[in-house]
């Protein structure tokens, strides 16, 4: 490194250098992307759901049926566009979402700053990692204008893409794409997984033991180990998929000795730890919360620290309570149950521990306190019902209906976003150097809490009832529940346009972010820097104790 | 959350608060489980209602917690926080006593898992052995049924449109040739698929099993009541996923054994059909009567 390199890095780009963004090795700023990257598939999903709910609001086709309009001008057309709905949705919402925003955004933001080191350990690694996500959202997004099954264009066989449904069942080239697609944004994470692993355990100020890490690296650390354990998995089945596609392989494909189950054993392997990887990351900004405003350490923090990484053990050994009615044999099926099971007690020991650290607590229930309690107990609800799940006894008669839909958006939809907005507010001012109005943060907490309910809770009910996922139309006898969950929908939605009005006040406002707004409370390293921080941090490491 | 509450606790307290939940097909409104007609879907039930029993007091404890905590612990009823953050027992505590809920839960699983998986075949056990099979055949978008036991050859059944349906007959639910079997009989099901995996689903009987192109799938049921009974194809199998409905009708012994006679000669005979939508008129007039 030159003395001019120095010198030059000393001060900030200007913000509309398109080379900052572009050539960014700072890991403050690619996570900035990252998160203004999540922010817009995460629209592009909402809005997805959006016609999911306007064709479920009452029985028959509303949308779907080549007739309705879009703005008078694009009709949506039929029953395939539905599932590719559902499916992008389902896609958007994970790998270009939830991850951008959790790992890409606040991962790289703050595993730098809180273990006290300059930048993260690769910085052009970071960069790559970045710009791979929307060349692979660009090939998601071309797949839905290109051929996919006779039904029409785009790739509408589900999230989990179950062969013969993806190899014969969509002979065209959107499946193809997709594919591809997943491949770039496995890439894009597995380098990411290493870069987050290779600063952690190398990049701690002096002092910061593994112990003394604050919960939100812990939990970055595990969750960047799931990636680079399970992505390869998937990696492969897509190879094996593509090849069966392309290339005349049959691995999934019956009439040449493949099996379609072995599929779907591969996909969840890699499935089920990407379902704890998509929360890992919102427990530890969860802890971080809980703490800060009732100005008390973690309880527990050695148990929270490895109650994660139990979590993440377990999560690669219960893959298969996905697949209760393939026709596993009984044992196997018995062993799934209790394993899965077991995932119980690590969680609830973190529901309990952030109980007990609010416990005698001085609390102030500012904006991010709200998301982060709204988070405790919403999680708490989808964790019970994914106990109920477990059972494969009764599973065989919730497996693929709407109460699974329910579950897991109550650990998703409601767990994972409600954790993405508490850490949002947590460190927007620290992330952007202004306020945000808090009235406005607060009336988007309760619309969201309000709306998210509203939508899921009678879910479970048409669950029970038999309605299965997935389904374009339903049998009259669900409408009611069916037409509640449209409605809150709406509720939610107005809570997302307050989100944007928050986001622009704060633009428009500009009054400037202090240190650290949030008092005695927030003890983590990213307090003791400027809001936003400069550019570039820690030139003298700090010495923790 | 006291929306959640209230939610939560009419799920629990009015699942029964239902003038006449319909049976064999979704209630609007309802909260539960749809009624059950043969053992395994009955224990389910039950087994669900213990859960219930379960999670939602764990629900209803953690939002307590949360309550008290926001009264007992705000910044004004609390202005100096405690500095504790260990406390041994209470993690011990909290560790072990999730444990032993989940092995009184597994208490309750595992043998009705076995129940459902093992196709009954003691001569002397409380569920005769199977009697017959009836094949399930997942096409897009369709089923065929086969009762390769009886000589029947292989029928397609295909949901009715809508401007075709009699007026008894539900939206997306009713089919052209429905399934017939007796009741208080056990019959072996095996289900396959000609082309992607679609899933035999029947709420009433608790049954739903993948059917896999290259593997044959076993599963069972045993019906207690005569009725008609519909249910849905609960694994994505593209365009029409939602509109392969499934229709088995529950008859006496001796309705079925003529149908069969019918059906053995043709599959698709009208006469084997008028026979079973008048058995099935008869019987929602003599339910009507009864009400």
């Amino acid at each position: 490194m030159s003395a001019d390199a120095a010198t030059h890095d000393d001060h900030t780009p200007s913000m509309w250098s398109w080379k900052r963004w572009v050539y960014s090795t700072n890991h403050k700023d690619i996570g900035t992307m990252y998160l203004l990257f999540a922010i817009f598939a995460g629209v592009l999903g909402g809005a997805m759901s959006g016609l999911i709910r306007w064709e479920l609001a009452e029985p028959g086709l509303q949308v779907f049926n080549n007739e309705t309009q879009l703005f008078g001008m694009l009709t949506l057309g039929n029953e395939h566009n539905y599932n590719v709905v559902t499916t992008m949705h389902g896609l958007i919402m994970i790998f270009f979402m939830v991850m951008p925003a959790m790992i890409g955004g606040f991962g790289n933001w703050f595993v730098p700053l809180m273990i006290g080191a300059p930048d993260m350990a690769f910085p052009r690694m970071n960069n790559i990692s970045f710009w791979l996500l929307p060349a692979a959202f660009l090939l998601a997004f071309i797949s839905l204008f290109v051929p996919g099954s006779g039904g029409g264009d785009g790739f509408g066989g589900g999230w989990v893409l179950y062969p013969p449904l993806s190899t014969t069942g969509h002979s065209g080239p959107a499946m193809d794409l997709l594919i591809l697609s997943l491949h770039v944004a496995g890439v894009s994470s597995i380098l990411g997984a290493i870069n987050f692993i290779t600063t952690i355990f190398n990049m701690r100020a002096p002092g910061m033991t593994l112990h003394k890490m604050p919960l939100f690296v812990w939990s970055m650390l595990v969750t960047v180990f799931l990636l680079l354990l399970s992505l390869p998995v998937l990696a492969g089945a897509l190879t094996m998929l593509l090849t069966d596609r392309n290339f005349g392989t049959a691995f999934f494909d019956p009439a040449g000795g493949g099996d379609p189950v072995m599929f779907q054993h591969l996909f969840w392997f890699f499935g089920h730890p990407e379902v704890y990887i998509l929360i890992l990351p919102g427990f530890g900004i969860v802890s971080h919360i809980v703490s800060t405003f009732s100005k008390k350490p973690v309880f527990g923090y050695l148990g929270m620290a490895y109650a994660m990484v139990a979590i993440g053990f377990i999560g690669f050994i219960v893959w298969a309570h996905h697949m209760y009615t393939v026709g596993m044999p009984v044992d196997l099926k018995a062993y799934f149950v209790a394993a899965t099971m077991v995932i119980a007690v690590p969680t609830g020991i973190k529901i309990f521990s952030w109980i007990a650290t609010m416990w005698g607590g001085s609390i102030e229930f500012r904006t991010p306190m709200l998301w982060a309690v709204g988070f405790i107990f919403l999680f708490t609800v989808g964790g019970v019902t994914g106990v109920v799940l477990a059972n494969a006894g009764v599973d065989q008669s919730l497996h693929d209906t709407y109460y699974v839909v329910a579950h897991f958006h109550y650990v998703l939809s409601l767990g994972a976003v409600f954790a993405i907005f508490a850490g949002w507010y947590y460190w927007y001012e620290k992330i952007f150097g202004v306020k945000y109005n808090s009235v406005l943060a607060r009336a988007q907490f309760w619309l969201f809490f309000i709306g998210a309910n509203v939508i899921f809770f009678p879910q479970h009910f048409l669950g029970l009832q038999g309605m299965p996922r997935r389904y374009v139309d339903y049998a009259d006898g669900h409408a009611f529940w069916n037409m509640v969950s449209s409605w809150g929908y709406v509720i939610m939605a107005i809570g997302m346009l307050l989100f944007f009005a928050v986001l622009i006040e704060s633009i428009i406002s500009r009054r400037k972010a202090d240190a650290n707004p949030w008092g005695e409370g927030a003890t983590t390293l990213e307090w003791t820097l400027s809001s936003p921080p400069p550019f570039h941090q820690f030139n003298e490491l700090p010495k923790i104790k | 959350m006291r929306f959640l509450t209230a939610l939560a606790l009419t799920a629990i307290t009015s699942a029964s608060a239902f003038a006449t939940p319909l049976v064999g097909q979704p209630t609007d409104r309802a909260l539960g489980f749809q009624p059950g007609v043969t053992p395994i879907m009955e224990q389910v039930n039950d087994f669900h209602n213990i859960l219930l029993w379960i999670i939602i007091p764990i629900s209803v404890f953690v939002m307590g917690l949360l309550g008290w905590i926001i009264i007992r612990y705000n910044k004004k009823a609390n202005p100096v926080p405690a500095k504790f953050s260990h406390n041994t027992l209470l993690e011990v505590v909290w560790t072990g006593i999730p444990v032993l809920i989940l092995v009184v839960i597994s208490f309750f699983s595992f043998p009705l898992l076995y129940l459902q998986d093992t196709i009954p075949s003691d001569p002397d056990g409380e569920i005769p052995p199977a009697e017959f099979t009836i094949k399930a055949v997942g096409y897009q978008w369709y089923w065929g049924y086969e009762y390769p036991d009886h000589g029947i050859e292989e029928f397609a059944s295909t949901m009715i449109a809508d401007e075709d349906l009699r007026p008894d007959q539900p939206r997306n639910l009713a089919v052209d040739q429905p399934i017939v079997i007796p009741v208080d009989t056990t019959i072996r099901l095996q289900v396959v698929a000609a082309d992607v995996i679609h899933n035999w689903a029947m709420p009433a009987f608790g049954t739903k099993m993948d059917a896999i192109p290259g593997r044959i799938n076993e599963a069972w049921f045993h019906v207690t009541q005569e009725g008609t009974y519909y249910g849905q194809c609960s694994e994505l199998c593209g365009l029409r996923h939602a509109f392969m409905p499934i229709e088995v009708h529950a008859v006496s012994r001796d309705v079925f054994d003529r149908w069969v006679e019918m059906v053995a000669e043709d599959p698709y005979s009208t006469e084997a059909y008028q026979l079973i939508a008048d058995n099935s008129a008869e019987r929602m007039t003599r339910l009507a009567q009864l009400d």
